[in-house]
Protein backbone atom coordinates (compact mmCIF):
# COMPACT_ATOMS: atom_id res chain seq x y z
CA UNK A 1 0.00 0.00 0.00
CA UNK A 2 1.40 3.85 -1.16
CA UNK A 3 0.36 6.55 1.47
CA UNK A 4 0.28 10.00 0.04
CA UNK A 5 1.38 12.88 2.97
CA UNK A 6 0.75 16.17 2.76
CA UNK A 7 3.81 17.92 3.91
CA UNK A 8 3.29 21.98 3.54
CA UNK A 9 5.84 24.86 4.88
CA UNK A 10 4.65 27.27 7.53
CA UNK A 11 6.10 30.06 9.70
CA UNK A 12 7.64 28.01 12.06
CA UNK A 13 5.06 27.69 15.77
CA UNK A 14 8.34 29.09 17.65
CA UNK A 15 7.89 32.97 15.38
CA UNK A 16 5.96 35.66 17.35
CA UNK A 17 3.56 36.61 14.27
CA UNK A 18 3.80 40.68 13.66
CA UNK A 19 0.96 42.59 11.58
CA UNK A 20 2.36 44.33 9.39
CA UNK A 21 1.27 48.21 10.34
CA UNK A 22 -0.57 49.23 6.75
CA UNK A 23 -2.66 45.74 7.35
CA UNK A 24 -1.75 43.75 4.26
CA UNK A 25 -0.23 40.72 5.83
CA UNK A 26 1.85 39.41 8.35
CA UNK A 27 5.44 39.51 8.48
CA UNK A 28 7.06 36.56 6.54
CA UNK A 29 10.59 38.50 5.34
CA UNK A 30 13.74 36.66 7.34
CA UNK A 31 11.17 34.60 9.48
CA UNK A 32 12.16 31.39 10.10
CA UNK A 33 9.96 28.59 8.33
CA UNK A 34 9.11 24.70 9.24
CA UNK A 35 6.86 21.67 8.33
CA UNK A 36 3.93 22.41 9.68
CA UNK A 37 3.77 20.32 13.36
CA UNK A 38 0.98 18.58 12.44
CA UNK A 39 2.03 17.42 9.16
CA UNK A 40 5.11 16.07 10.72
CA UNK A 41 3.18 13.70 12.75
CA UNK A 42 1.17 12.62 8.98
CA UNK A 43 4.59 11.59 7.90
CA UNK A 44 5.94 10.01 11.26
CA UNK A 45 2.53 7.95 11.31
CA UNK A 46 3.07 6.68 7.63
CA UNK A 47 6.45 6.06 8.14
CA UNK A 48 6.03 4.28 11.33
CA UNK A 49 2.83 2.41 9.36
CA UNK A 50 5.55 1.52 6.94
CA UNK A 51 8.09 0.00 9.38
CA UNK A 52 4.94 -2.46 10.55
CA UNK A 53 5.03 -3.95 6.67
CA UNK A 54 1.77 -1.98 6.50
CA UNK A 55 2.71 0.07 3.79
CA UNK A 56 5.59 -0.40 1.38
CA UNK A 57 6.10 3.31 0.21
CA UNK A 58 5.23 6.69 1.56
CA UNK A 59 5.25 10.30 -0.79
CA UNK A 60 4.84 13.42 0.67
CA UNK A 61 3.35 16.13 -1.35
CA UNK A 62 4.00 19.49 -1.03
CA UNK A 63 2.45 22.59 -3.10
CA UNK A 64 4.10 26.02 -3.31
CA UNK A 65 6.94 27.52 -5.01
CA UNK A 66 9.98 26.53 -6.40
CA UNK A 67 12.47 27.23 -3.36
CA UNK A 68 9.87 24.49 -1.66
CA UNK A 69 12.10 21.19 -2.77
CA UNK A 70 14.47 22.11 0.27
CA UNK A 71 11.42 21.48 2.81
CA UNK A 72 10.71 18.47 0.90
CA UNK A 73 14.13 17.49 1.22
CA UNK A 74 13.41 17.07 5.56
CA UNK A 75 10.80 14.97 4.54
CA UNK A 76 12.88 12.78 2.12
CA UNK A 77 14.98 12.92 5.26
CA UNK A 78 12.31 11.80 7.98
CA UNK A 79 11.90 8.92 5.66
CA UNK A 80 9.90 9.67 3.15
CA UNK A 81 10.30 7.19 -0.04
CA UNK A 82 9.91 10.21 -2.57
CA UNK A 83 8.64 13.67 -3.18
CA UNK A 84 5.72 15.19 -4.88
CA UNK A 85 6.25 19.13 -5.70
CA UNK A 86 3.32 20.99 -7.16
CA UNK A 87 4.82 24.40 -8.12
CA UNK A 88 3.15 27.39 -7.91
CA UNK A 89 4.02 30.98 -6.83
CA UNK A 90 0.36 31.63 -5.29
CA UNK A 91 -1.26 30.92 -2.08
CA UNK A 92 -3.55 27.95 -2.16
CA UNK A 93 -6.45 27.64 -0.07
CA UNK A 94 -7.62 24.13 1.07
CA UNK A 95 -10.32 23.77 -1.66
CA UNK A 96 -7.67 24.37 -4.48
CA UNK A 97 -5.37 22.22 -2.18
CA UNK A 98 -7.92 19.03 -2.00
CA UNK A 99 -8.47 19.57 -5.54
CA UNK A 100 -4.63 18.90 -6.45
CA UNK A 101 -4.69 16.16 -4.48
CA UNK A 102 -7.66 14.46 -5.68
CA UNK A 103 -5.72 15.06 -8.52
CA UNK A 104 -2.76 12.94 -7.39
CA UNK A 105 -4.60 10.40 -5.96
CA UNK A 106 -6.26 9.51 -9.86
CA UNK A 107 -2.48 9.12 -10.71
CA UNK A 108 -0.62 7.37 -7.29
CA UNK A 109 -3.92 5.68 -6.42
CA UNK A 110 -3.01 5.34 -3.03
CA UNK A 111 -4.57 3.10 0.17
CA UNK A 112 -4.17 6.11 2.48
CA UNK A 113 -3.75 9.49 2.71
CA UNK A 114 -2.55 11.19 5.74
CA UNK A 115 -2.86 15.23 6.21
CA UNK A 116 -2.22 17.48 9.14
CA UNK A 117 -5.73 18.10 11.05
CA UNK A 118 -4.87 21.81 10.36
CA UNK A 119 -2.05 24.23 9.29
CA UNK A 120 -0.67 26.86 11.99
CA UNK A 121 -0.77 29.25 9.66
CA UNK A 122 -4.68 29.92 8.30
CA UNK A 123 -5.65 27.37 10.82
CA UNK A 124 -8.52 26.52 8.17
CA UNK A 125 -8.82 22.80 9.28
CA UNK A 126 -10.34 21.92 5.66
CA UNK A 127 -8.37 20.47 2.91
CA UNK A 128 -8.61 16.50 4.61
CA UNK A 129 -12.47 16.71 4.83
CA UNK A 130 -12.75 18.64 1.20
CA UNK A 131 -10.58 16.04 -0.50
CA UNK A 132 -12.71 12.83 1.36
CA UNK A 133 -15.72 14.87 0.02
CA UNK A 134 -14.38 15.14 -3.88
CA UNK A 135 -12.61 11.64 -3.68
CA UNK A 136 -16.08 10.21 -2.03
CA UNK A 137 -14.08 8.56 0.64
CA UNK A 138 -14.28 7.78 4.11
CA UNK A 139 -12.64 11.02 6.43
CA UNK A 140 -11.33 10.02 9.94
CA UNK A 141 -10.53 13.70 11.21
CA UNK A 142 -8.18 14.38 14.33
CA UNK A 143 -6.49 11.35 14.98
CA UNK A 144 -5.32 9.86 17.85
CA UNK A 145 -4.61 6.45 17.40
CA UNK A 146 -4.32 4.59 13.94
CA UNK A 147 -5.06 0.72 13.34
CA UNK A 148 -4.87 -0.58 9.87
CA UNK A 149 -6.09 -4.32 9.41
CA UNK A 150 -8.17 -6.02 6.76
CA UNK A 151 -8.76 -3.17 4.50
CA UNK A 152 -9.72 -0.66 6.73
CA UNK A 153 -8.64 1.74 9.23
CA UNK A 154 -9.83 2.27 13.36
CA UNK A 155 -9.32 5.11 13.99
CA UNK A 156 -9.54 7.07 17.51
CA UNK A 157 -10.65 10.61 17.10
CA UNK A 158 -10.10 13.45 19.59
CA UNK A 159 -13.47 14.80 19.69
CA UNK A 160 -15.26 17.23 22.16
CA UNK A 161 -17.18 14.67 24.07
CA UNK A 162 -14.32 12.75 24.65
CA UNK A 163 -12.53 9.90 22.26
CA UNK A 164 -14.40 8.55 19.17
CA UNK A 165 -13.68 5.37 17.64
CA UNK A 166 -14.77 4.93 13.69
CA UNK A 167 -14.23 1.99 11.26
CA UNK A 168 -12.75 3.43 7.75
CA UNK A 169 -12.40 1.21 4.55
CA UNK A 170 -9.27 1.42 2.76
CA UNK A 171 -8.53 4.10 0.96
CA UNK A 172 -9.83 6.80 3.29
CA UNK A 173 -7.98 10.35 4.64
CA UNK A 174 -7.07 10.42 7.87
CA UNK A 175 -6.35 14.00 9.65
CA UNK A 176 -3.51 13.96 12.65
CA UNK A 177 -4.23 15.46 15.94
CA UNK A 178 -1.28 16.49 18.02
CA UNK A 179 -1.46 13.14 20.54
CA UNK A 180 -1.37 10.44 17.47
CA UNK A 181 2.21 10.25 17.69
CA UNK A 182 5.86 11.69 18.56
CA UNK A 183 7.69 12.76 14.99
CA UNK A 184 11.69 11.39 14.93
CA UNK A 185 14.33 13.79 14.73
CA UNK A 186 16.01 14.43 11.42
CA UNK A 187 19.63 12.70 11.72
CA UNK A 188 22.68 14.06 9.38
CA UNK A 189 23.36 10.81 7.56
CA UNK A 190 19.75 10.78 6.59
CA UNK A 191 19.89 14.44 5.54
CA UNK A 192 22.94 12.99 2.69
CA UNK A 193 20.66 10.24 1.80
CA UNK A 194 17.74 12.32 1.46
CA UNK A 195 19.47 14.43 -1.99
CA UNK A 196 19.29 11.11 -4.07
CA UNK A 197 15.95 10.40 -3.59
CA UNK A 198 13.57 11.62 -6.05
CA UNK A 199 11.16 14.87 -6.08
CA UNK A 200 9.13 14.96 -9.00
CA UNK A 201 7.90 18.79 -10.15
CA UNK A 202 4.55 18.93 -11.68
CA UNK A 203 3.57 22.71 -12.84
CA UNK A 204 -0.06 23.14 -10.67
CA UNK A 205 -1.58 24.63 -14.36
CA UNK A 206 -0.63 21.30 -16.31
CA UNK A 207 -2.84 19.13 -13.37
CA UNK A 208 -6.16 21.39 -14.65
CA UNK A 209 -6.69 23.03 -11.64
CA UNK A 210 -6.72 26.67 -11.32
CA UNK A 211 -5.55 28.37 -7.78
CA UNK A 212 -8.84 30.05 -7.38
CA UNK A 213 -8.65 32.62 -4.87
CA UNK A 214 -12.42 31.72 -3.62
CA UNK A 215 -12.13 33.84 -0.24
CA UNK A 216 -10.67 37.24 -0.29
CA UNK A 217 -8.72 38.19 2.20
CA UNK A 218 -9.17 42.08 2.93
CA UNK A 219 -7.24 42.95 5.95
CA UNK A 220 -5.06 41.87 8.53
CA UNK A 221 -5.06 43.12 12.36
CA UNK A 222 -3.29 42.31 14.88
CA UNK A 223 -5.84 41.04 17.75
CA UNK A 224 -7.30 42.88 20.75
CA UNK A 225 -4.75 42.99 23.74
CA UNK A 226 -6.44 42.32 27.62
CA UNK A 227 -6.09 45.19 29.36
CA UNK A 228 -2.55 44.82 32.06
CA UNK A 229 -4.12 43.01 34.98
CA UNK A 230 -3.29 43.45 38.81
CA UNK A 231 -1.40 41.25 41.55
CA UNK A 232 -3.07 40.11 44.73
CA UNK A 233 -0.82 39.32 47.43
CA UNK A 234 -2.96 36.37 49.04
CA UNK A 235 -5.80 33.74 49.02
CA UNK A 236 -7.87 35.89 50.85
CA UNK A 237 -7.64 39.07 48.51
CA UNK A 238 -7.96 37.36 45.73
CA UNK A 239 -11.08 35.71 47.00
CA UNK A 240 -12.10 39.37 47.96
CA UNK A 241 -11.13 40.64 44.46
CA UNK A 242 -13.79 38.19 42.73
CA UNK A 243 -16.52 38.65 44.82
CA UNK A 244 -16.34 42.18 44.32
CA UNK A 245 -16.37 41.04 40.61
CA UNK A 246 -19.92 39.03 41.57
CA UNK A 247 -17.66 35.92 40.61
CA UNK A 248 -17.55 34.41 43.78
CA UNK B 1 -31.72 38.29 0.93
CA UNK B 2 -29.71 36.27 3.20
CA UNK B 3 -31.42 32.61 3.98
CA UNK B 4 -29.70 30.87 6.46
CA UNK B 5 -29.17 27.34 7.39
CA UNK B 6 -27.84 26.32 10.92
CA UNK B 7 -26.76 22.65 11.13
CA UNK B 8 -27.64 21.92 14.62
CA UNK B 9 -25.05 20.18 16.60
CA UNK B 10 -26.06 17.53 19.56
CA UNK B 11 -25.23 14.67 21.31
CA UNK B 12 -27.75 11.98 21.87
CA UNK B 13 -30.88 13.79 22.34
CA UNK B 14 -29.41 16.71 23.82
CA UNK B 15 -29.08 19.85 21.91
CA UNK B 16 -25.22 21.47 22.51
CA UNK B 17 -25.15 25.14 23.28
CA UNK B 18 -23.19 25.33 20.29
CA UNK B 19 -26.22 25.87 18.19
CA UNK B 20 -27.64 28.81 19.68
CA UNK B 21 -24.39 30.49 19.60
CA UNK B 22 -24.14 29.86 15.47
CA UNK B 23 -27.98 31.38 15.57
CA UNK B 24 -26.29 34.43 16.92
CA UNK B 25 -24.18 34.43 14.23
CA UNK B 26 -26.61 33.93 11.91
CA UNK B 27 -28.86 37.11 13.29
CA UNK B 28 -26.25 39.06 12.86
CA UNK B 29 -26.18 39.09 9.39
CA UNK B 30 -29.98 40.32 9.27
CA UNK B 31 -31.43 37.76 7.18
CA UNK B 32 -34.50 36.95 6.31
CA UNK B 33 -34.73 33.48 7.82
CA UNK B 34 -32.98 31.45 10.24
CA UNK B 35 -33.92 27.85 9.80
CA UNK B 36 -32.62 25.04 11.93
CA UNK B 37 -31.60 21.77 10.55
CA UNK B 38 -31.46 18.85 12.99
CA UNK B 39 -30.24 15.85 11.81
CA UNK B 40 -30.75 12.27 13.87
CA UNK B 41 -32.32 8.85 14.07
CA UNK B 42 -34.81 10.56 16.17
CA UNK B 43 -35.19 14.07 16.38
CA UNK B 44 -38.46 15.48 17.61
CA UNK B 45 -36.94 16.63 21.45
CA UNK B 46 -34.04 17.97 19.82
CA UNK B 47 -36.19 20.04 17.19
CA UNK B 48 -38.01 21.09 20.31
CA UNK B 49 -35.50 22.50 21.93
CA UNK B 50 -33.74 23.88 18.82
CA UNK B 51 -37.31 25.58 17.84
CA UNK B 52 -37.13 27.91 21.36
CA UNK B 53 -34.08 29.73 20.24
CA UNK B 54 -35.11 33.44 19.64
CA UNK B 55 -34.47 34.41 15.92
CA UNK B 56 -35.28 30.76 14.51
CA UNK B 57 -37.73 30.56 11.89
CA UNK B 58 -38.73 27.17 11.10
CA UNK B 59 -36.53 23.90 12.42
CA UNK B 60 -36.04 20.95 10.02
CA UNK B 61 -36.21 17.51 10.79
CA UNK B 62 -34.39 14.48 8.87
CA UNK B 63 -34.90 11.55 10.67
CA UNK B 64 -33.01 9.15 9.22
CA UNK B 65 -31.66 5.51 11.02
CA UNK B 66 -28.36 6.12 9.58
CA UNK B 67 -28.19 9.68 11.52
CA UNK B 68 -27.77 7.95 14.58
CA UNK B 69 -23.98 8.93 15.14
CA UNK B 70 -22.54 12.28 13.42
CA UNK B 71 -20.64 10.73 10.67
CA UNK B 72 -19.20 13.70 8.54
CA UNK B 73 -19.16 10.80 5.14
CA UNK B 74 -23.45 10.33 6.14
CA UNK B 75 -24.29 13.56 7.23
CA UNK B 76 -22.72 16.03 4.54
CA UNK B 77 -24.83 14.57 1.36
CA UNK B 78 -27.54 15.71 2.97
CA UNK B 79 -26.63 18.93 4.43
CA UNK B 80 -25.63 19.73 0.94
CA UNK B 81 -28.54 18.64 -0.63
CA UNK B 82 -30.68 20.68 2.21
CA UNK B 83 -28.81 23.92 1.41
CA UNK B 84 -30.07 23.91 -1.62
CA UNK B 85 -31.69 27.65 -1.81
CA UNK B 86 -29.92 29.11 1.34
CA UNK B 87 -27.30 31.96 0.69
CA UNK B 88 -25.32 30.36 4.22
CA UNK B 89 -24.81 27.72 6.00
CA UNK B 90 -23.37 27.88 9.25
CA UNK B 91 -21.91 25.18 11.60
CA UNK B 92 -20.44 25.36 14.64
CA UNK B 93 -17.11 25.45 14.85
CA UNK B 94 -16.76 22.23 17.39
CA UNK B 95 -14.93 19.01 16.61
CA UNK B 96 -18.10 17.90 14.88
CA UNK B 97 -18.69 21.45 12.69
CA UNK B 98 -15.06 21.21 12.10
CA UNK B 99 -15.71 17.70 10.71
CA UNK B 100 -18.88 17.97 8.62
CA UNK B 101 -19.00 21.48 7.34
CA UNK B 102 -16.11 21.47 5.25
CA UNK B 103 -17.36 18.03 3.61
CA UNK B 104 -20.11 20.20 2.69
CA UNK B 105 -18.29 22.98 1.23
CA UNK B 106 -16.36 20.66 -0.77
CA UNK B 107 -19.75 18.67 -2.48
CA UNK B 108 -21.20 22.37 -3.00
CA UNK B 109 -17.95 23.33 -4.72
CA UNK B 110 -17.47 26.45 -2.86
CA UNK B 111 -14.63 27.66 -0.33
CA UNK B 112 -15.72 27.52 3.64
CA UNK B 113 -15.03 30.71 6.11
CA UNK B 114 -13.58 28.66 9.77
CA UNK B 115 -13.88 29.86 13.04
CA UNK B 116 -16.06 32.89 12.27
CA UNK B 117 -15.51 35.79 14.86
CA UNK B 118 -17.57 38.58 13.66
CA UNK B 119 -20.27 39.15 10.77
CA UNK B 120 -19.39 42.75 9.06
CA UNK B 121 -21.80 42.05 6.37
CA UNK B 122 -23.49 39.32 4.50
CA UNK B 123 -20.67 38.20 2.74
CA UNK B 124 -17.56 40.04 5.19
CA UNK B 125 -16.26 37.51 8.25
CA UNK B 126 -13.44 37.84 11.01
CA UNK B 127 -11.89 35.05 12.03
CA UNK B 128 -8.17 34.41 13.25
CA UNK B 129 -5.02 32.84 11.85
CA UNK B 130 -1.99 31.81 13.15
CA UNK B 131 -3.12 30.68 16.22
CA UNK B 132 -5.28 34.29 16.97
CA UNK B 133 -1.91 36.21 16.35
CA UNK B 134 -4.07 37.67 13.64
CA UNK B 135 -7.70 38.59 12.76
CA UNK B 136 -8.09 38.67 9.41
CA UNK B 137 -11.07 40.03 7.10
CA UNK B 138 -12.38 37.80 4.30
CA UNK B 139 -14.93 38.09 1.72
CA UNK B 140 -16.87 35.45 0.34
CA UNK B 141 -17.81 35.13 -3.22
CA UNK B 142 -21.95 36.53 -2.88
CA UNK B 143 -22.78 34.15 -6.00
CA UNK B 144 -22.03 31.17 -4.20
CA UNK B 145 -23.60 29.34 -0.68
CA UNK B 146 -21.10 30.53 1.98
CA UNK B 147 -19.78 27.83 4.14
CA UNK B 148 -19.39 28.82 7.70
CA UNK B 149 -17.99 27.30 11.16
CA UNK B 150 -18.93 29.61 13.71
CA UNK B 151 -16.64 30.35 16.86
CA UNK B 152 -18.41 29.47 20.13
CA UNK B 153 -16.38 31.40 22.52
CA UNK B 154 -17.17 34.91 20.18
CA UNK B 155 -21.36 34.70 20.42
CA UNK B 156 -22.82 34.41 23.05
CA UNK B 157 -26.01 31.72 22.97
CA UNK B 158 -29.06 33.01 21.43
CA UNK B 159 -31.77 33.29 23.79
CA UNK B 160 -35.36 31.85 24.30
CA UNK B 161 -37.99 32.72 22.02
CA UNK B 162 -41.24 33.98 23.35
CA UNK B 163 -43.01 30.71 20.90
CA UNK B 164 -41.47 28.01 19.51
CA UNK B 165 -40.78 27.87 15.94
CA UNK B 166 -42.13 25.77 13.66
CA UNK B 167 -41.19 22.26 13.23
CA UNK B 168 -41.00 20.40 9.94
CA UNK B 169 -40.12 17.30 8.46
CA UNK B 170 -37.78 17.70 5.94
CA UNK B 171 -37.77 14.97 3.05
CA UNK B 172 -34.35 14.52 1.00
CA UNK B 173 -34.55 12.33 -2.09
CA UNK B 174 -32.53 10.75 -4.12
CA UNK B 175 -29.15 10.54 -2.12
CA UNK B 176 -27.03 7.64 -1.45
CA UNK B 177 -25.64 7.48 1.90
CA UNK B 178 -21.98 6.04 2.32
CA UNK B 179 -21.69 2.80 4.35
CA UNK B 180 -17.43 3.05 4.15
CA UNK B 181 -17.40 4.76 7.59
CA UNK B 182 -19.20 3.43 10.61
CA UNK B 183 -19.40 4.19 14.21
CA UNK B 184 -17.52 1.62 17.00
CA UNK B 185 -17.88 3.93 19.97
CA UNK B 186 -17.29 7.19 21.94
CA UNK B 187 -15.38 6.81 25.42
CA UNK B 188 -16.62 9.61 27.27
CA UNK B 189 -15.25 10.52 31.25
CA UNK B 190 -18.83 10.12 33.12
CA UNK B 191 -19.15 14.00 35.28
CA UNK B 192 -21.25 15.60 37.27
CA UNK B 193 -19.61 18.77 36.91
CA UNK B 194 -20.74 22.03 34.17
CA UNK B 195 -19.97 21.22 30.55
CA UNK B 196 -16.27 23.08 29.99
CA UNK B 197 -17.56 25.04 26.80
CA UNK B 198 -20.14 26.63 28.13
CA UNK B 199 -19.79 26.85 31.85
CA UNK B 200 -19.54 30.75 33.27
CA UNK B 201 -16.45 29.24 35.93
CA UNK B 202 -13.73 27.37 34.80
CA UNK B 203 -10.79 26.06 36.68
CA UNK B 204 -7.72 24.61 35.13
CA UNK B 205 -5.20 22.92 36.09
CA UNK B 206 -1.53 22.56 33.97
CA UNK B 207 2.14 20.87 34.65
CA UNK B 208 2.51 22.09 37.52
CA UNK B 209 -0.27 20.32 39.35
CA UNK B 210 2.11 17.43 38.92
CA UNK B 211 0.18 14.33 38.93
CA UNK B 212 -3.08 12.33 38.31
CA UNK B 213 -3.59 12.24 42.38
CA UNK B 214 -2.78 15.83 42.80
CA UNK B 215 -5.29 17.15 40.18
CA UNK B 216 -8.12 15.97 42.74
CA UNK B 217 -7.33 19.35 44.47
CA UNK B 218 -8.12 21.07 41.44
CA UNK B 219 -11.51 19.09 41.05
CA UNK B 220 -12.51 19.81 44.85
CA UNK B 221 -12.11 23.79 44.57
CA UNK B 222 -13.61 23.89 41.15
CA UNK B 223 -16.62 21.79 42.71
CA UNK B 224 -16.91 24.43 45.67
CA UNK B 225 -17.15 27.13 43.29
CA UNK B 226 -19.14 25.20 40.91
CA UNK B 227 -16.51 25.29 38.33
CA UNK B 228 -16.17 23.45 34.77
CA UNK B 229 -12.55 21.51 34.86
CA UNK B 230 -9.87 21.99 32.33
CA UNK B 231 -6.40 21.89 31.47
CA UNK B 232 -3.71 22.67 29.66
CA UNK B 233 -1.78 20.19 26.66
CA UNK B 234 1.11 19.58 29.39
CA UNK B 235 -1.55 17.95 31.69
CA UNK B 236 -3.41 16.00 28.91
CA UNK B 237 0.52 15.19 27.42
CA UNK B 238 1.45 14.14 31.26
CA UNK B 239 -1.61 11.76 31.34
CA UNK B 240 -3.27 13.81 34.23
CA UNK B 241 -6.47 14.27 33.10
CA UNK B 242 -8.55 13.00 29.46
CA UNK B 243 -7.94 15.01 26.00
CA UNK B 244 -11.34 16.54 26.13
CA UNK B 245 -10.13 17.95 29.18
CA UNK B 246 -7.76 20.51 27.08
CA UNK B 247 -8.07 24.43 26.94
CA UNK B 248 -6.31 25.99 24.19
CA UNK B 249 -5.94 25.99 19.96
CA UNK B 250 -6.16 22.67 19.53
CA UNK B 251 -8.18 22.01 22.29
CA UNK B 252 -11.52 23.60 23.21
CA UNK B 253 -11.87 27.30 23.06
CA UNK B 254 -13.93 28.39 25.52
CA UNK B 255 -15.54 32.06 27.10
CA UNK B 256 -16.08 31.36 30.59
CA UNK B 257 -17.07 34.59 32.48
CA UNK B 258 -14.29 33.17 34.93
CA UNK B 259 -11.67 31.19 34.11
CA UNK B 260 -8.94 30.50 36.80
CA UNK B 261 -5.49 29.26 35.12
CA UNK B 262 -3.64 26.97 38.01
CA UNK B 263 0.12 25.92 37.50
CA UNK B 264 -0.49 26.47 34.06
CA UNK B 265 2.39 28.56 32.62
CA UNK B 266 0.51 29.61 29.58
CA UNK B 267 1.90 28.78 26.18
CA UNK B 268 0.44 30.81 23.56
CA UNK B 269 -1.33 27.94 22.29
CA UNK B 270 -3.32 27.67 25.76
CA UNK B 271 -3.92 31.67 25.75
CA UNK B 272 -5.29 31.06 22.66
CA UNK B 273 -7.80 28.95 23.64
CA UNK B 274 -9.00 31.43 26.38
CA UNK B 275 -8.30 34.85 25.88
CA UNK B 276 -11.95 35.72 25.23
CA UNK B 277 -13.01 34.83 29.05
CA UNK B 278 -14.48 37.79 31.51
CA UNK B 279 -11.81 37.48 33.83
CA UNK B 280 -8.72 35.42 33.76
CA UNK B 281 -6.91 34.36 37.56
CA UNK B 282 -3.49 32.91 37.12
CA UNK B 283 -2.33 31.16 40.01
CA UNK B 284 1.56 30.04 39.62
CA UNK B 285 4.86 29.50 41.46
CA UNK B 286 6.66 31.03 38.87
CA UNK B 287 5.81 35.41 39.20
CA UNK B 288 7.66 34.89 35.27
CA UNK B 289 5.20 32.78 33.56
CA UNK B 290 3.78 34.32 30.60
CA UNK B 291 0.12 33.83 32.04
CA UNK B 292 0.52 36.47 34.11
CA UNK B 293 0.71 38.63 30.68
CA UNK B 294 -3.03 38.55 30.19
CA UNK B 295 -3.87 37.58 33.63
CA UNK B 296 -6.71 40.42 35.14
CA UNK B 297 -5.51 38.77 38.73
CA UNK B 298 -2.75 37.23 39.39
CA UNK B 299 -1.30 35.65 42.43
CA UNK B 300 2.09 34.08 42.92
CA UNK B 301 2.38 31.00 45.34
CA UNK B 302 2.13 27.19 45.39
CA UNK B 303 -0.91 26.29 44.10
CA UNK B 304 -0.74 23.63 47.06
CA UNK B 305 -0.59 26.42 50.10
CA UNK B 306 -2.82 28.35 47.53
CA UNK B 307 -5.59 26.57 47.34
CA UNK B 308 -6.63 25.52 50.93
CA UNK B 309 -6.46 29.12 51.32
CA UNK B 310 -8.53 30.15 48.81
CA UNK B 311 -11.29 27.27 50.21
CA UNK B 312 -10.79 28.82 53.31
CA UNK B 313 -11.47 32.49 52.31
CA UNK B 314 -14.69 31.65 50.80
CA UNK B 315 -16.05 30.80 53.73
Amino acid sequence: MKILVGYKRVVDYNVRIQVKPDGTGVVTDGVKLSANPFDDIALEEALRLREKGVATEVVVVGIGPADLTAHLRNGLAMGANRAIHVVTADAVQPLTAARVFLKLIEKEQPGLVVLGKQAIDDDANQTGQMLAALWDRPQATFASKVEITDGKATVTREVDAGLEVIEAELPAVITTDLRLNEPRFIKLPDIMKAKSKPIDSIELGSLGVEAHDHLKTTHYAAPAKRSKGVMVKDAAELVAALKQKGLL
Amino acid sequence: MSKILVIAEHLGDKLNSSTARAVSAAAAVKPDTIDVLVLSDAPDAIAAEAAKIDGVSRVLTVARPENVHALAAVLAPQIAKAAAGYSHVFVPSTTFGKDVAPRVAALLGVAQVSDVMSVEAAHSFKRPIYAGNAIITVEADANHTVVATIRSASWAAAGNAASSAPIEALAIDNVTLPTHTRFVELKQGSSDRPDLQSAGKVVSGGRGVGSKENFEIIYKFADRIGAAVGASRAAVDAGYVPSEMQVGQTGKIIAPELYMAIGISGAIQHLTGIKDAGTIVAINKDGEAPIFEIADIGLVGDLFKLIPELEQALG
